[in-house]
């Protein structure tokens, strides 16, 4: 029997399930591969579970998602983690420090019809998650990779090197060291092939931070720059700043974590 | 779905092929619709809100992952915004990679609709990837014609979804016109491609159906509009530069609803492709001028049905515009214009895939943003798809619930509409704390 897929969404742009539908060459041969038993961005045929593999996308933020996700979980073998939101939250856990009602007013006319919880939380704050993708958007190539690991039974391998490796491995010029940009690319993971650098920007952190990531070495750097701190920590807080944060706080104090106090930490 | 004595309730808890989250709800009782609503569910995630405070540099990037369908029209329109802030417009050649950038965006979003998310409901498909058991040329071909797109934005924005090459000013740096020149074959053959779209999409069978609202646009001196500072409705009744936008336009927060819905202090209007056709049919280029010649759709077109024609259309535009950026394209000296920050208000809007997207900054003398404000083209269209729903109901309540269904669900489907965009904004408006 082929492999039954089903593509959750949750709260996200859209983009990352987008990449499954942008994967051209592939799309009509995954179709005969495995059976697509819930994708609702593609298809209005929707078959009941159990799913052999759940990709899901998007950020828990509503009371419905906490319980949606947990059904998901129950229904399906394997849950792949996909993108930014999925995996840390997204950019929309910015409101995780802030004061939400607050927001909501800032939006909303009349906040008493929205229906949100203060935070928003990735997958795996809320069940068990198998695979996790990284990336805002997540690298359509490390998808695919992933989907045909599971389909042959294999588990998935992501690299967790730093974006700052790949720059060197394909001879891209230092945007840091010779351009003077500021750059997350020493902290970040890669997965991306170091898009940015390529084309002569530096980092922005989409991917979250890698393994071996030394924040206090780079906070030193981008000072002298002549960053503020405010700047360095908006760098870092935007597309996955739940785990730039948590990153920061298990490095202070070991010599390793980043000196600005820059409130609540996850 | 359920069907009780008296009355039915049409149900629809998530509808497929939209991107988005979204419901649809119709209630009918002794043959008269007393409700059809579009709901939308999608959570909202605030951009908005934490924009305030954020550096005038990050708007395109940020604003981008609202939707990752259309992350070039909301890197656009917020450039556009920030630089008639600051006093600065960018022209020339760093103006023409914006509009193939955008090129690639409309073609990848109008291709994806027509093929994938739209034609499976003429054709009775509950999806692409069923269709292609049956026509699998058929779906290659927009496969391949997708691609192509999603090259030109990975050429020009260094990648498809959220591209990274975008800044205010310009781009961080200017692609090399060797490896534009090479994608010319693969453009010329999609042109073809695209005709060929428009033929077999014009074959379809159109619900009878025409909808009396006014369609608006942004319009352009010179060219269809993609980018531009005006604003226009094809009735000529308004014709204004985009700072007035929001003297003429709101949104209203319905209680349904996580998006808010826009209101015109002249009535009904929709936006979209329908819209920027019935503004600027005669300023198509030669290709697709022909294409609507050929398919015999002039001005007004007034049935929505008809509206993936007319997105077969704009995709003919779209390669031969790219196909003449290319061919003309010389390096730019400098990949993006130098900005300097002050304090001021800027408006942007340009012409996403699924039309009008308006965006507002007040910013601070350090650069820094004071408040936003972003009205994306799905809460615009969303009273137009609730009218015509209602209609269409009324108009066929003799079908079984699940045609009914079917036919309300193809109904929203014409709007192409984004509920990722939809749900986020509204007014902002400023907080006394
Ligand atoms: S991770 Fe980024 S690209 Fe993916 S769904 Fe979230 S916002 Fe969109
Ligand atoms: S270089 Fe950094 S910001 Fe750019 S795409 Fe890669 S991970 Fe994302």
């Amino acid at each position: 029997m082929k492999p039954r897929i089903a593509v959750w969404k949750f709260s996200s742009c859209d983009g990352c399930q987008l990449s499954l539908l942008d994967c051209e060459d592939e799309l009509l041969a995954l179709g005969n591969a495995v059976e697509i038993a819930y994708f609702l961005e593609a298809t209005s045929r929707v078959e009941d579970g159990p799913y052999d593999v759940s990709i899901v996308e998007g950020s828990i933020t509503t009371a419905h998602d906490e319980e949606r996700i947990q059904e998901v979980r129950e229904n399906s073998g394997v849950v792949v983690a996909i993108g930014a939101c999925a995996t840390a939250g997204g950019i929309q856990a910015l409101k995780n420090f802030a004061d939400v009602e607050e927001y909501k007013r800032i939006v909303y006319a009349h906040p008493e019809y929205v229906d949100t919880l203060a935070t928003s939380t990735p997958i795996g704050e809320h069940i068990k998650v198998d695979v996790e993708l990284r990336g805002c958007p997540i690298d359509r190539g490390q998808l695919l990779a992933a989907i045909s690991a599971l389909v042959l039974g294999h588990a998935p391998r992501t690299k967790t090197s730093p974006v700052c490796l790949d720059c060197k491995q394909n001879g891209i010029t230092c945007v840091l060291v010779s351009k003077g940009r500021p750059c997350l690319g020493p902290i970040t993971q890669t997965g991306c092939g170091a898009l940015c650098p390529s084309i002569g920007r530096g980092c922005f952190g989409c991917f979250g931070p890698a393994d071996t990531a030394n924040v206090d070495a780079l906070t030193a750097q981008l000072r002298q720059l002549g960053m503020t701190d405010v700047g360095i920590d908006e760098m870092m807080n935007t597309y996955a700043t739940t785990q730039f944060r948590k990153l920061v706080a298990d490095q202070a104090g070991t010599g390793r974590g980043g000196s600005d106090d820059s409130g609540e930490q996850v | 779905m359920s069907h009780r004595t008296g009355g039915r309730i049409l149900n629809v808890k998530a509808l497929a092929r939209v991107e988005g989250e979204g419901a649809l709800h119709v209630a009918v009782r002794d043959n008269e619709v007393l409700d059809a609503k579009l709901q939308i569910y999608e959570p909202p995630r605030f951009f908005e809100a934490f924009l305030e405070g954020r550096d005038f540099r990050e708007p395109p990037d940020i604003t981008a992952r609202i939707c990752g369908i259309c992350p070039v029209a909301y890197q656009m329109s917020s450039c556009t915004a920030i630089e008639s802030a600051f006093g600065v417009s960018v022209e020339g050649q760093l103006a023409e990679l914006r509009r193939l950038l955008y090129c690639g965006e409309w073609i990848e979003s109008h291709v994806l609709h027509i093929y994938m998310l739209h034609a499976p409901d003429f054709l009775g498909y509950p999806g692409a990837i069923e269709m292609a058991a049956e026509h699998r040329d058929l779906v290659q071909r927009g496969l391949r014609m997708k691609k192509i797109g999603n090259q030109l934005m990975e050429l020009v924005g260094g990648r498809a979804i959220h591209p990274v090459n975008v800044r205010i000013g310009g781009f961080y740096s200017s692609p090399d016109p060797e490896r534009m020149r090479e994608m010319l074959p693969d453009l010329r053959w999609a042109l073809d491609a695209a005709q060929e779209t428009v033929d077999w999409v014009n074959t379809f069978s159109f619900p009878a159906y025409e909808g009396d609202w006014e369609f608006v646009s942004v319009v352009q001196p010179d060219r269809y509009p993609i980018m531009g500072d005006r604003i226009r409705s094809a009735s000529g009744v308004l014709d204004i530069p985009v700072a007035e936008f929001l003297d003429h336009f709101s949104e209203e927060h319905v209680a349904h609803s996580n998006a808010l819905h826009g209101k015109w202090d002249r009535g009904q209007y929709v936006v979209g492709p329908l819209a920027r056709f019935a503004n600027a049919q005669d300023q198509l280029p030669p290709g697709a001028a022909a294409a609507a010649d050929r398919v015999d759709l002039h001005g007004e077109v007034r049935n929505p049905y008809k509206s993936i024609i007319v997105r077969a259309i704009e995709v003919v535009a779209a390669y031969e515009e790219a196909i003449r950026i290319i061919e003309d394209y010389v390096r730019p000296t400098a990949p993006a214009i130098p900005v300097r920050p002050r304090a001021s208000v800027g408006h942007g809007v340009s012409e996403a895939p699924r039309g009008l997207l308006y965006h507002r900054y007040f910013l601070k003398d350090d650069g820094s943003i004071d408040s936003c404000d972003i009205v994306p083209p799905t809460a615009q269209n969303q009273p137009a798809i609730e009218h015509d729903l209602l209609h269409v109901v009324e108009d066929n309540l003799s079908l079984s619930d699940a045609d009914l269904t079917h036919l309300c669900e193809q109904t929203i489907r014409n709007y192409d509409p984004c509920i990722s965009c939809a749900t986020h904004f509204l007014e902002i408006r400023r907080v006394d704390v």
